[in-house]
């Protein structure tokens, strides 16, 4: 098992990727699909680190509503800056210490950092305890902190485990 | 074509110029501001839910018609896996290229070891 699917997760969404790609689950592509779930990990595993250990589905639901509310609402809010005078942007870096370890979930974070509107995500601290974000307009550093880790890491240390 | 479908339709093009708002807001931005790091979040952002919104408008459309298709999934998909990858790099680089925006190292830890 472990041999042939290093990494079952990305299996399973590279399969059902194939099938959406192909609009269609007849058996010539349920096989196409079988054997790219096998391959590309197989390919790939000298580049993947540790495979992601995922518990709760349900908190990575919640996650998923969350993050695409807080896109919607800052859309809008960095759609107003931009449209604004630019003086009133308030541009900073800010160093995000960060609670996770788990490398996936790192990178999860610093994925959702940077598709909410307003925060990037730019870098990493080399021991991997701060997370450098550039925030669009950030009068205050103390709450863009606290909302991250509590909107954003708090959900993914249930799921990364 | 029965209310519902006259409904979706219309859902569907207000949701087509919403999008299209966001994006040019998005390329504005782009145009506007007046350093790096404040243009990269014209473009990576806005976009984001200009994209999503012609994206559902999408779903809509074709559902309403018979063929309803995932691929809005899929490109959804790719793209959340795709523009924090392009916009880590440009930061990257920017912080690369100009080490004087670069802000001091963390608190209370050591920066490198």
């Amino acid at each position: 098992m472990r041999r042939w699917l290093p990494n079952p997760l990305v299996s399973l969404v590279l399969f059902l990727a194939w099938l959406l790609l192909a609009m269609s689950a007849d058996p010539a592509n349920l096989l196409l699909a079988a054997a790219l779930a096998v391959a590309v990990p197989l390919a790939t595993r000298s580049l993947a680190p540790e495979p992601a250990r995922i518990a709760r589905p349900a908190a990575i639901v919640r996650l998923g509503f969350v993050v695409l509310f807080d896109i919607v609402v800052a859309n809008i809010q960095v759609a107003r800056l931009i449209l604004g005078p630019e003086s009133a942007i308030r541009p900073r870096f800010v160093w995000v210490p960060l609670a996770v370890r788990d490398p996936n979930a790192i990178a999860a974070l610093a994925g959702i950092v940077t598709m909410t509107p307003g925060t990037l995500s730019s870098d990493l601290s080399p021991d991997r305890r701060y997370l450098l974000v550039h925030a669009f307009n950030a009068p205050d550093e103390a709450a863009l902190v606290a909302q991250i880790k509590a909107r954003y890491e708090a959900p993914l240390l249930e799921i990364y485990r | 074509m029965s209310t519902l479908a006259y409904a979706a339709d219309a859902a569907a093009a207000l949701l087509l110029l919403a999008g299209a708002l966001f994006a040019l807001v998005g390329s504005w931005g782009l145009v506007k501001l007046g350093t790096f790091l404040k243009r990269l979040h014209g473009p990576t952002k806005s976009t984001t839910l200009g994209v999503g919104c012609v994206l559902v408008a999408s779903m809509t459309h074709f559902a309403l018609r018979g063929t309803p298709s995932a691929h809005e999934l899929l490109i959804t998909l790719c793209l959340f896996l795709t523009a924090p990858v392009s916009a880590h790099l440009m930061v990257k680089a920017a912080l690369h290229l100009d080490p004087k925006i670069r802000p001091g190292p963390p608190p209370g830890g050591p920066a490198g070891d």
